[in-house]
């Protein structure tokens, strides 16, 4: 019941604070932008003073173009966007006091943090169906209509890409004391977390496969990765029970 | 049943020794002062008996349900913090709204439960107004009805009216007074005249250790010192002197001295106060009539608040028993103020 009450609260507070609007204007801006921009590329190399000359260079947009441009547009500022609005959710209640006057009443922490990380994912969720359904309509009108199913995945894809990184921002904003301390914690976690591709075989298991997995599925119905998928939706997991039992023991 | 019950609570941050056994007992429907210099160890008891922090060691309960179960105390108590802080995107009745949802409150009760706070915390008008605009009179009276939302058996305040300015505190403590009988109040502050005004029983605690709880009416009566005290007009201290050598004769007065520092001031200590409740009047009104002085004040010594404070913190303090505030059994100041 009490979770219920959290979750209407957090939910009020994206949107009252403008929060909402503000990551829904970003996600949503990107994915319109993102296939005219593709289209578009070649128009806007004649714009630049001396651009012609590297037009034949420049293929013919593709529809594999849109979606790459989709995919690296969504997948940077929506981190960015996670990153922003995760790193203060709990270290500012508890720097504010705001924390001690909810916690004192019959809500159990855990109640608590899944709130917030489930608030959080309902509203990268509706900005991403927005953003997806925009960018879905653009792209059909200037490269021709992907396969919707496939397109859907990707952005289903991108959503549990942005989840991961706002559960360990989360885990990240349990351990600090401050929004500043949080914040540094958070930038630890996700260079670590965007470094670890680089290390040779590994990168097929990390969540950044997630997105690369959704894409390929626009072209090659058959791909897959799975490990990906269980190792993101565990580190998901992960993060979350870690932050409930620090906050659980920490004294308020 | 005890409303709070602790038996030596103690809890240690590193070196530091916040509370040191603490052995309390608060009986139900009083308002319980819990009396105590800055750092005394009223926060952390109150941070302990709401599940915000853990006992180092001991047990302690709270409407009858032991802290350990913060799930089941959290639903019976209220809580305001010395300084609450509250979501300033929030309007007060969203507020209310919000927090009977945490208690399950059907909706029906929610509503009615937040028009009644809203109109004894005086915020009916700015019900929908945001809370980031209040001033700290006004978040503390929201604070307050906050914590009322469940009608709670225990309700826990921290210094609830020290950042107030004069009206806001007589607000605050008009609404704890109404809450006599209705729920067991457990306030902390270093208010003295907070505490007489509204508390029927006191707990003085400094360095983390209990000095004393007892209710304060009693409390008074252990610490009256058997004394009575003459004011006299100006010009007249040789006549009080006088009064004061014939006094010193009876064989039931201690000592008659005259404050060294307000010679019109004396005080009078005597072996039993019922006896010289009959009979020093009697013997002082002839004789001053006799000396022609002109007595201003005649009254028996009730020690407030403030002077056992003083004396018992002194004592926990310094570790020895000191006199009474001002006074010593002589009749002389003792300058603990």
């Amino acid at each position: 019941m009490s979770f219920y009450a959290s979750l209407r609260k957090e939910v009020l507070e994206l949107v009252r604070t403008h929060r909402l609007l503000v990551m829904a204007v970003i996600l949503i801006f990107f994915g319109l932008a993102s296939p005219l921009m593709a289209k578009l590329l070649p128009q806007m190399m004649r714009l630049i003073p001396g651009g012609e000359d590297f037009l034949s260079l420049i293929p013919t947009p593709t529809i594999a173009d849109a979606f790459t441009q989709y995919v690296k547009n969504l997948s940077l500022f929506g981190l960015i966007v996670a990153f922003l609005m995760t790193m203060g959710i709990v270290a500012q209640e508890k720097e504010r006091g705001t924390a001690v006057l909810v916690l004192v009443k019959p809500l159990p922490r855990a109640a608590f943090l899944l709130a917030k990380f489930v608030a959080l994912a309902l509203a990268f969720l509706g900005c991403l169906v927005l953003a997806g359904l925009g960018s879905y309509y653009y792209t059909t009108l200037l490269f021709g209509a992907p396969d919707f199913f496939a397109w859907m995945v990707l952005n289903l894809m991108l959503w549990l890409y942005f989840l991961v990184y706002v559960a360990l921002i989360l885990l990240a904003s349990t351990i600090a004391k401050s929004q500043a301390a949080a914040a540094g914690i958070g930038i630890g976690a996700v260079v670590i977390l965007g470094a670890l591709p680089s290390l040779p075989g590994l990168g097929k298991y990390l969540p950044g496969q997630l997105v690369a997995w959704g894409t390929a599925l626009l072209t090659d119905p058959s791909a897959r990765s799975w490990p990906a998928l269980g190792i993101s939706l565990g580190l998901i997991v992960a993060c979350l029970v870690a932050a409930w039992i620090i906050l659980d023991r920490q004294e308020i | 049943m005890a409303a709070i019950r602790t038996e030596q609570m103690t809890k240690v941050y590193g070196q530091v020794r916040a509370l040191d056994g603490l052995t309390l007992t608060v009986e139900p429907g009083t308002v319980f002062g819990f009396l105590g210099p800055n750092g005394a160890g009223k926060t952390t008891t109150i941070r302990l008996l709401t599940g915000l922090a853990r006992p180092t060691q001991g047990r302690a309960w709270v409407a009858g349900e032991e802290i350990a179960d913060s799930g089941k105390v959290a639903a019976r108590i209220g809580y305001l913090p010395e300084e609450p802080a509250f979501y300033q995107w929030m309007t007060p009745i969203d507020l209310l709204d919000h927090v009977g949802r945490l208690f399950g409150l059907p909706s029906q009760e929610r509503r009615s439960r937040t028009t009644d706070l809203l109109e004894l915390a005086g915020l009916s008008q700015v019900g929908k107004r945001r809370i980031g605009g209040f001033s700290r009179g006004m978040r503390q009276r929201l604070g307050l009805a906050q914590a009322l939302v469940n009608r709670p058996e225990v309700l826990f305040l921290d210094e609830p009216v020290s950042a107030l300015d004069p009206g806001g505190r007589k607000d605050i403590l008009e609404m704890i007074g109404h809450l006599r009988g209705q729920c067991t109040v457990f306030m902390s502050t270093h208010i003295l005249q907070d505490v007489e005004r509204v508390c029927d029983t006191v707990g003085i605690i400094d360095h983390g250790k209990l000095v004393v709880e007892a209710p304060q009416a009693e409390l008074v009566d252990r610490y009256t010192v058997p004394a009575f005290e003459l004011e006299c007009e100006e010009g007249s201290e040789p006549a009080l002197e006088e009064l004061l050598k014939a006094l010193r004769k009876l064989d039931w007065v201690t000592s008659a001295v005259a404050d060294p520092s307000m010679g019109t001031v004396a005080r009078v200590v005597v072996k039993d106060l019922e006896i010289a409740r009959r009979e020093l009047l009697a013997h002082i009104v002839p004789q001053a009539a006799a000396l022609g002085l002109i007595l201003r004040r005649y009254q028996i010594v009730t020690p407030s608040l403030e002077d056992i404070f003083l004396q018992l913190v002194g004592e926990a303090t310094e570790g020895s028993p000191g006199a009474p505030a001002e006074w010593t059994a002589e009749g002389v100041r003792e300058g603990t103020q």
